[in-house]
């Protein structure tokens, strides 16, 4: 009686639902649409992600690979050691080089004239010289010996092994001539050629040369990089945080302070370059190309990050554990310490690695800094000039050499396993400290 | 029940204060008023505590008595627009003199709130989480004592001893509520403030609260904040009306309930507003 009175005016009758008809109808019909459209999403958004990670695995696997060609080297002391003296140093010093292109006039007698001897010198990498130079350094008994070797081919011969030369073209247009087909066809028939799993793509660092580029220089220059930016960042950004959302009063300033952090986190990332190359390279003259100034500069952009993360992580935290810890008489940092922090630590370092995977991915900053820089060796602390994985993807993407394409695409999935990897570690930390209340 | 008869002559005056008996009050509250930012909550209320007595705050909602409770242990302070005039007095200190700590002070005046809100922590570590903190117990074998008499006296011990280290999230709703003033006994407070602590409980859970606090009389000073009159009736010796930022009345609950001084406690207790 009292929902009638109240619900209609006085005289009216009691009009209740329908629970059949038009507006069922279209509810349920409402309700279908909605699902498929969130399952057609998700869908296109899976589409997407196996088109993408396809495509660079089909045209990046090959980069895990490298042709070999098994030459008759003979250790020569005429250019090793005329003297004979089997000193190291002058082992160190010989003529590699030459001596692997006598090798090769040696192994293919039929090439005479001065044009084809220099395509002949192009099948091997022009680094095979010191590869062998390290064997005899090793072992200074193989002076005078002659073995067949499995020694690198170049980048052309490689691309050609592996498919990417395409035989029907005119010769000109082609980057390996119909000799060198004739030559290759040669040694393929017997089984002097061979594709191995390819280690100094894991072990060394850029190179002009493909088959001598690596990924390693890169992976530990963002390694150092990311460490000097969590070191940064982490504490700063959690104790801002903290600071923000326990302690400080709330008024205009620390109103100002919140929306300017929210406006920094929306700040186009080559500002933040641009601050670092003025302040930490022109101001304080911090080393350029290092690690340690491309942390500090990925600190600054992933502080918002982590700090709007942590503060809604602590916000989550339910206040009557904040009541209930302040009525027994803890103090407010032992109130944060002890209870507020474990319980809103997930929410943190899911913030934090997301942060750190953000500035993993990062490039434009670091060009401001010159990690941009061509850097041929492994960088072995923080002040040493390196690159990062994403630079590295872009140098190579800008090369003009073929053999860099698979190489762009392997380096994107070393940058992807990176991410992976860290998202594992961040669902497991997620996992080892989530608390149930 | 022994208790002193006091006369607890009001009369309509909103500042109307019960005669104080033999005992010095635990608590006083004097003309205490509190804002919220523009807004007054409270209007001068005097109120005294007596130790060793369970002193019932009842009246509608929004009437003032949980902002009054609140005042006692100064949890207000951490509402920001929160202000608090006049003065309360814990056995004649100022409680909010600049020189007290309010962390000290809450060790003296424990609480116990309306929602059940343990730790997500072991059983164990709950209720030893004051101890810990205010360093009363100095070994292992002394938390372990402590934690054992918290839980005997809070009633729970007998249904938890095999699981002291299971989450206290994990017990029911009463049990947690039990948990939550074994854990405001362990630091051994002077006073117990319970704001409404039965309202999320069922009935039995609720009797068995109620003989608790009536247990812990002997103790402890408990301040209580009910929307059962019942209850206040049952577990109080003293009760204040509370309404629209006022204290009305306080007295002898047998008098409240039986010959209110003021038309609106007898409009209240008698259901006919609130």
């Amino acid at each position: 009686m009292t929902d009638a009175t109240m619900n209609s005016k006085p005289g009216t009758e009691i009009r209740r639902p329908t629970l059949t008809g038009e507006r069922l109808k279209k509810r349920y019909a409402a309700e279908r649409r909605f699902r498929l459209y969130g399952l057609g999403s998700i869908l296109t958004a899976g589409l997407i992600l196996v088109f993408l990670v396809g495509s660079i695995t089909g045209t990046g696997y090959t980069a895990f690979l490298q042709t070999y060609i098994k030459l008759n080297i003979s250790f020569d002391p005429e250019f090793l050691d005329p003297a004979g003296t089997g000193d190291v140093a002058q082992l160190a010093s010989a003529d590699y080089g030459g001596m692997v292109k006598k090798n090769l006039r040696d192994n293919f007698p039929e090439v005479t004239s001065r044009r084809d001897k220099r395509k002949l010198y192009n099948f091997v990498s022009p680094n095979a010289g010191f590869d062998l130079r390290t064997m005899v350094i090793d072992d200074p008994s193989l002076v005078g010996q002659s073995l067949d070797l499995w020694i690198k081919a170049s980048d052309d011969i490689d691309m050609l092994t592996k498919g990417y030369v395409d035989r029907t073209l005119e010769e000109s247009n082609r980057r390996v001539s119909d000799t060198e087909l004739v030559w290759y066809d040669k040694l393929d028939s017997n089984d002097r050629i061979e594709s191995r799993f390819n280690t100094d793509f894991f072990v060394k660092a850029d190179s002009r040369e493909p088959e001598e580029a690596g990924i390693l220089g890169a992976v530990t220059g963002s390694l150092l990089t990311l460490v000097i930016t969590l070191l940064l960042s982490f504490p700063i950004g959690v104790m801002a945080a903290i600071y923000l959302e326990e302690f400080a009063p709330k008024n205009k300033w620390t109103d100002l302070i919140e929306v300017n952090i929210n406006n920094l986190a929306a700040v186009p990332s080559i500002v933040f370059g641009l601050l670092g190359l003025a302040m930490f390279l022109n101001f304080f003259g911090f080393p350029r190309s290092a690690p340690l100034v491309g942390g500090m500069v990925l600190a600054l952009m992933t502080l918002p990050t982590i700090i709007i993360a942590s503060r809604s992580a602590l916000k989550a935290v339910p206040p009557s554990i904040r009541e209930a810890a302040l009525g027994l008489g803890a103090s407010p940092l032992q109130v944060v310490t002890h209870h507020v922090l474990p319980l809103a630590m997930p929410g943190i370092l899911t913030g934090t690695i997301i942060g750190m995977a953000q500035a993993l991915g990062e490039t434009a900053p670091l060009l401001m800094i010159g990690m941009i820089a061509f850097i041929v060796d492994v960088p072995g602390g923080f002040t040493d000039p390196a690159t990062v994985l994403p630079v590295q993807i872009y140098l190579w993407a800008d090369s003009p050499e073929r053999a860099f394409v698979e190489r762009t695409s392997a380096a994107i999935m070393v940058l992807l396993a990176f991410l992976i990897f860290m998202n594992i570690l961040a669902v497991m930390l997620r996992k080892k400290f989530e608390r149930r209340w | 029940m022994s208790e002193k008869k006091k006369m607890a002559k009001s009369d309509a005056s909103p500042a109307s204060k019960a005669t104080p008996p033999n005992a010095t009050p635990k608590m006083k509250g004097d003309k205490v008023k509190v804002f919220y930012g523009e807004k007054q909550a409270l209007m001068d209320v005097d109120l005294d505590i007596q130790p060793n007595e369970v002193t019932a705050l009842i009246g509608p909602s929004g009437c003032g008595k949980s902002t009054f409770l609140r005042c006692l242990n100064r949890m207000n302070d951490v509402i920001d627009i929160c202000r608090v005039e006049g003065k309360i007095t814990l056995d004649d200190e100022d409680i909010y003199d600049s020189t007290l700590d309010p962390v000290q002070l809450r060790a003296r005046v424990g609480m116990v709130f309306q929602k059940p809100n343990p730790f997500p922590k072991s059983i164990y570590d709950n209720v030893a989480y004051g101890p810990r903190i205010h360093g009363t117990a100095q070994s292992k074998a002394d938390i372990d004592e402590i934690v054992e008499t918290s839980l005997t006296k809070a009633g729970l011990f007998g249904e938890v001893k095999d699981r002291l280290l299971e989450p206290g999230t994990g017990l029911s709703g009463g049990q947690q509520q039990r948990l939550c003033i074994a854990r405001a006994i362990a630091v051994n407070p002077e006073v117990i403030l319970m704001d409404e602590p039965c309202s999320a409980l069922d009935p039995i859970a609720t009797a068995k609260i109620e003989e608790l606090i009536d247990e812990l009389r002997e103790n402890y000073t408990i301040v209580i904040v009910t929307h059962s009159m019942q209850q206040a009736a049952r577990v109080s010796q003293r009760t204040a009306f509370f309404h629209l930022g006022e204290l009305v009345e306080v007295g002898d609950t047998e008098q409240i309930f039986t010959n209110p001084n003021d038309s609106r406690t007898q409009g209240y207790i008698t259901g006919r507003f609130g």
